[in-house]
């Protein structure tokens, strides 16, 4: 069948069960428009900024665990997709941007809306194609595809010149790939998962650490099995929770910068340290010298390169997260040995000891509205079932910590890149493919103004996000550090002026409510909530003076922190 | 520690800037950097001399795995191998100088292969060191322009990277 390069491209993602495109039209890619134009099997969803295109199909991706797909003009298009695209390679997400390019015959030309897409992405991608003949098209699609999903996910960018796009050419979509250069390890090596398991059994101070390759490589059940085999303390990262149920007796909650006490004291003090699809960012890791002293670390990872990067392991086992995690079940369910309960028992009475500090306490009884309590309102109200995604700084830190997610694929926020403007965006892809979920962007004034222009495409469609908006006047987490290391020089972190957010929300056709008092906030999420075909903003005036406890100062080890 | 990593990649556009990019954005070292096609056209061979702690060494070789266009890759440092550099070098050639060159040539086992009234080329082949004594001996001349290859390596033995 010979097919025009635009056809092709509807073709090839039709072959894909790609559901839906999030883009924004230009002249390099009005060919593909018009052959999307021509066809209902896959939806486009047209956004206001190529920057929530990227989020939106990364908050797809996260909260489905398949490809986001972009599709974007050339020059200003590229580049403004491209804050999504790292923000998706930063943190392993699988997607596919397809950007818009001039005609063969005028690149390197200066043209207008010419840019060199393949050499601006190459650092933020996984890997990125220029189609340079029709004839490649379905070839490249495939393998684009495939390195995208597979091994350590990420975004692969295909840059197509317009006049590939009105090329003819026979088409055929292959259904097998393989490429001799990319070939990622499955499973983990027998010999190393053996001594993973001697070793895990010999432990007296045992702690898991997993992150977010757990959730990317679907190894959740796995995991709890795992987990509830040994009876070990579990911790997870910014970008694992939800793996493990935050609500289970043997999860410590979030380690890190912001993680719990019991964590993070939990990690300076085990004796053996298993961590599963963790990469050991600075963020969790705190100062390298004071480390995990006492450890014998045991690492799981799809990626080699993760391993023994920042901290050096003892036991490293690459492989797929469900696969090593299969093979520790079996052989734990092979041995004879148990793990040692009667320094299991010690180990627990002292991590108990740790929780009693109650490291998340906070003023309850406070006249002005505290970003906890509204966290802890929204999970008690959605009953921990919601899909929250979350812009960054104090907000996101105050949803990981108060929002107790017990399944993978709720909690969607930028760990790696920690981009504000994510949350919305991010939303919209995660509310369209889960239509009967509630889906709340917990945000604040700050970040909900870098993609605020979304609140458009969420009207288009008809998405019922919930905004939690926790206005504090202030870029909290800047005024944080400033008020702990610049001596209170609050440079530049305060809002000399703010729209009124309900009539912002209003006059893009939704429901705003503004909230400035404790006892209004359970009404105004209940109400929200009943509004099931509305989006509603719900602007939380909070406290300008609360602060993200507890903390490690940077330089300092995980048994040195902060507490309120 | 130097390493010579010697890595088979794609023979396609954008190979080669795959890996400079990767070693300027992890602010790892480049000491010198050869690569031409291989007897199969679709391969390019790249000899790439680095140095680092053997930490990053691992890193810059799990790292250049990851890339997608790479398809192996050797740290020829770790067993015996051959190291060969190219010089081409163009010196004033007058008067006693001409005979000087010439001699020193033939003591290099180098060659004069252009020849001018007033200047010789001149190819030699060998490792770095023995280029830089080349260049050492040459000091009373006038150097005119001198051009080199970056190294090239392959292991001794039947050790093949394929």
């Amino acid at each position: 069948m010979e097919l025009t390069g635009a056809e092709m491209i509807v073709e090839c993602l039709k072959a894909e069960d790609v559901e839906y495109v999030f883009g924004y039209p230009g002249g390099a890619v009005l060919h593909i428009y018009d052959a999307f134009y021509k066809q209902n099997d896959v939806k486009h969803i047209l956004v206001r900024h190529e920057q929530g295109a990227t989020h939106a199909a990364d908050g797809y991706a996260r909260s489905t665990g398949r490809p986001g797909v972009v599709l974007v003009t050339s020059g200003p298009g590229a580049t403004n997709a491209v804050t999504g695209i790292a923000t998706a390679y930063m943190d392993s997400i699988p997607m596919i941007v397809i950007t818009g390019q001039v005609p063969k015959a005028l690149i390197g030309n200066d043209a207008f809306q010419e840019v060199d897409s393949v050499g601006i992405t190459r650092p933020v991608v996984k890997h990125n194609f220029l189609i340079e003949d029709v004839k490649d098209v379905a070839r490249i699609f495939k393998q684009a595809f495939y390195v995208a999903t597979t091994g350590r996910p990420g975004p692969v960018v295909i840059d197509i010149p317009k006049d590939v796009t009105v090329a003819k050419a026979e088409f055929s979509y292959p259904s097998e790939i393989s490429m001799r250069s990319y070939n990622p390890t499955v499973k983990g090596h027998p010999g190393q998962v053996r001594r993973a398991v001697d070793i895990m059994l010999s432990a007296e101070r045992p702690m898991i650490y997993t992150g977010g390759g757990v959730v990317l490589g679907n190894g959740s059940e796995q995991l709890r099995q795992f987990t509830r085999k040994l009876g070990y303390p579990i911790t997870q990262t910014l970008m694992g929770l939800g793996a493990y149920p935050a609500t289970d007796k043997q999860s410590l909650g979030m380690l890190g910068m912001h993680g719990t006490y019991e964590a993070n004291m939990g990690m300076h003090h085990c004796d053996v340290l298993i961590a599963i699809g963790a990469r050991f960012d600075d963020r969790v890791t705190g100062n390298l010298e004071k480390f995990c002293p006492y450890a014998t670390i045991i690492h799981v990872d799809v990626d080699p390169a993760s391993i023994s990067k920042n901290v050096k392991v003892d036991v490293p086992i690459v492989g797929e997260v469900v696969q090593v995690l299969n093979e520790f079940n079996q052989a734990l369910e092979q041995t004879e040995r148990t793990p040692n309960a009667s320094a299991l028992e010690k180990w627990w009475h002292q991590i108990n000891e740790w929780r009693s500090q109650d490291c998340l306490k906070y003023d309850r009884e406070s006249e002005i509205i505290k970003p906890q309590f509204v966290l802890e309102k929204l999970y008690e109200i959605t009953k921990g079932k919601a899909i929250v995604t979350s812009d960054v700084g104090q907000h996101q830190m105050f949803a990981a910590q108060y929002y107790g997610f017990d399944e993978p694929r709720r909690w969607i926020n930028s760990g790696g890149l920690g981009t504000m403007g994510f949350g919305l965006p991010a939303a919209i892809g995660a509310q369209l493919a889960h239509p009967d979920d509630l889906v709340a962007c917990v945000t604040g004034e700050a970040s909900i103004q870098m993609c605020i222009q979304e609140l458009a495409t969420c009207r288009q469609y008809g998405l019922p996000l919930k905004i939690i908006n926790l206005n504090n006047g202030c870029m909290g987490m800047v005024r944080q550090w400033q008020e702990f290391f610049y001596e209170k020089r609050y440079a530049m972190s305060y809002f000399e002026s703010l729209p009124d957010f309900k009539k912002v929300a209003e006059s893009y056709g939704h429901i705003g409510i503004k909230v400035e008092k404790p006892a209004d906030v359970v009404p105004a999420l209940e109400e929200a909530i009943a509004q099931k075909d509305r989006l509603v903003f719900l602007d939380f005036i909070t406290d300008q003076e609360e602060n993200v406890y507890p903390m490690i100062p940077s330089g300092a080890g995980l048994n040195e922190m902060i507490l309120v | 520690m130097r390493h010579i990593i010697s890595i088979l990649l794609e023979n396609e556009s954008g190979a080669l800037s795959r890996v400079a990019g990767l070693f300027s954005a992890r602010a790892y070292n480049i000491e010198s950097l050869s690569v031409a096609p291989t007897h199969d056209p679709t391969l390019s061979r790249m000899t790439l001399v680095t140095s680092g702690t053997e930490e990053v060494i691992e890193q810059i070789s799990k790292q250049l795995n990851k890339l997608i266009d790479v398809v192996k890759l050797q740290d020829l440092t770790e067993d015996a191998h051959i190291e060969r550099e190219l010089m081409l070098i163009k010196v004033e050639a007058v008067r006693e100088a001409r005979d000087e060159v010439k001699r020193l040539v033939e003591i290099f086992r180098g060659r004069i292969i252009d020849v001018t009234e007033t200047t010789y080329t001149i190819e030699i082949t060998g490792n770095g060191e023995k280029l830089d004594a080349f260049m050492d001996a040459l000091s009373s001349i006038t150097i005119h322009e001198v051009v080199r290859s970056g190294l090239l390596g392959i292991s001794r033995g039947t050790r093949v990277l394929s």
